[in-house]
């Protein structure tokens, strides 16, 4: 959050309103900021030496702070753009934890029942997703952040699909049964 | 209304059993996408669904009648005029241009060569691929011979469209670019579509989703009927 704030400053100087609604206009399908969110990133930027306020505006409504980037923010953000984005390195999971439980504390059964349940929950918004990309009203902001929920939804999916069919081995491990019918 | 409906389908590949028992409906203008893993038997549901596979036992209804029992020469009649059938890849006919591909069902039911080959570039221009209308497959990418097949089988828009993974061997961007198209074209003209796909991203294009287990159907995670793109179900 606070390296998005520095890029929209990068485009011009900007008030916490205007921050705001560039935020939720660039990234239309994150959650919307809050502006007591702004206000405080604002300030640590601010502490840091990365944005500067440039001056009061007052235009009928109550005073605004306006803000710019610094050499130094500019540094920040121009370093944060190079930074590789390590991939996840640990599967956590809250959905992988409640299955691995289920298996622990109840039968097959009650975890492939979780599975099935959450397979149904994804699908719908898999669904809702694909209907909302394919909306005349769509932009290409609204498409490029639609695709990487769908591609994170279609990997569970995979994921949800592999597991229903391994659940009764992986309870039979989990509970050193030996294997039947082999 | 189910137009199209599997009673209790039994199919076996000599001793390899391919459907136990499957029962299912395809409404009339609705896009039912038939799911599970590899070797569930989608391929050999779609095959009997289409009247190109005999079931052992069990019965296909057309529109309340025994498709299942009709002569291979109805059944193929039937797959020429309110049947559409598309596959992964390697439908065109490599000695024939897009235009020519596109034309051949119409021809086969009697439409002058004329007008058929108007018929067929109109039906490339809709897939965006009009420039290829002189073309032969040889010379086209993965992508532009799916669009041509695809243009191909709803030329004589049929009642049904039977796809087969008709993405499956396309990029992704590619893959939804026909899609896309291919459900527009079938809401407008209101042609059912089987999309049998192993992608959820695929099936999540569908008015409804059947999942096979095994040559059955998995009824687990059923309830699925949400309205889709273009919907107005
Ligand atoms: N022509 C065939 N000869 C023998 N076995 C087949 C043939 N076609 C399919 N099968 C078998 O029937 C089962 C179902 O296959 P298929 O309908 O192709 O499934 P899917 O399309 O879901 O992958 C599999 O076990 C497969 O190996
Ligand atoms: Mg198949």
């Amino acid at each position: 959050m606070p390296h998005v704030l520095l890029g929209l400053l990068a485009t011009g100087d900007k008030h916490g309103y205007e921050l705001k609604r560039a935020h939720d206009e660039r990234l239309p399908q994150a959650r919307p900021l809050a502006f007591g969110q702004v206000y405080a990133t604002l300030n640590r930027l601010q502490r840091d030496g990365l944005v500067v306020p440039t001056g009061q505006e007052r235009d009928g409504g109550p005073e605004r702070t306006t803000y710019a980037l610094t050499d130094d923010g500019r540094v920040a953000l121009d370093r944060w753009l190079t930074e590789v984005e390590p991939p996840f390195p640990y599967v956590a999971s809250t959905l992988l934890a409640k299955v691995a439980v289920a298996l622990l504390v109840a039968d097959v059964d009650r975890a492939r029942a979780c599975l099935a349940a959450q397979r149904q929950a994804h699908t719908a918004r898999l669904r809702e997703l694909t209907a909302l990309k394919h909306a005349p009203s769509a932009t290409l902001d609204d498409i490029v952040a639609v695709d990487f929920a769908i591609a994170h939804l279609d990997a569970d999916l995979r994921w949800l699909q592999t597991t229903l069919s391994r659940v009764a081995d992986w309870h039979r491990e989990v509970w050193h049964e030996p294997a039947t019918g082999s | 209304m189910s137009q199209l409906r599997a009673l209790d389908l039994v199919r076996s590949y000599g001793r390899t059993p391919a459907l136990r028992g499957v029962t299912l409906d395809v409404d009339e203008g609705e896009i039912l996408a038939v799911t599970g893993p590899s070797g569930c038997g989608k391929s050999t549901l779609l095959h009997c669904l289409a009247g190109i596979l005999r079931p052992d036992a069990g019965q296909v209804l057309w529109r309340g009648e025994r498709l299942d029992t009709w002569s291979e020469a109805a059944r193929s009649k039937l797959r020429r005029t309110e049947f559409g059938v598309l596959f992964q890849f390697g439908q065109l006919v490599a000695e024939l241009t897009a235009a020519e591909n596109v034309a051949l069902p119409l021809l086969l039911a009697g439409t002058g060569r004329r007008e058929a080959r108007e018929t067929a570039v109109t039906w490339l221009h809709r897939f965006g691929v009009a420039e290829l209308a002189d073309v032969r497959p040889g010379e086209m990418s993965g992508g532009q011979q799916q669009r041509c097949a695809t243009a191909r089988a709803l030329v004589t828009s049929p009642r049904v469209l039977f796809a087969d993974e008709p993405t499956g061997a396309l990029d992704s961007l590619t893959g939804e670019e026909v899609l896309t198209t291919l459900v527009r074209v079938a809401r407008e003209q209101r042609t059912s579509i089987v999309l049998v796909t192993h992608e959820p991203r695929i099936a999540a294009y569908a008015d409804r989703e059947v999942t096979l287990r095994d040559g059955t159907v998995d009824h687990t995670g059923l309830g699925l009927d949400a309205p889709l793109i273009g919907g107005d179900r």
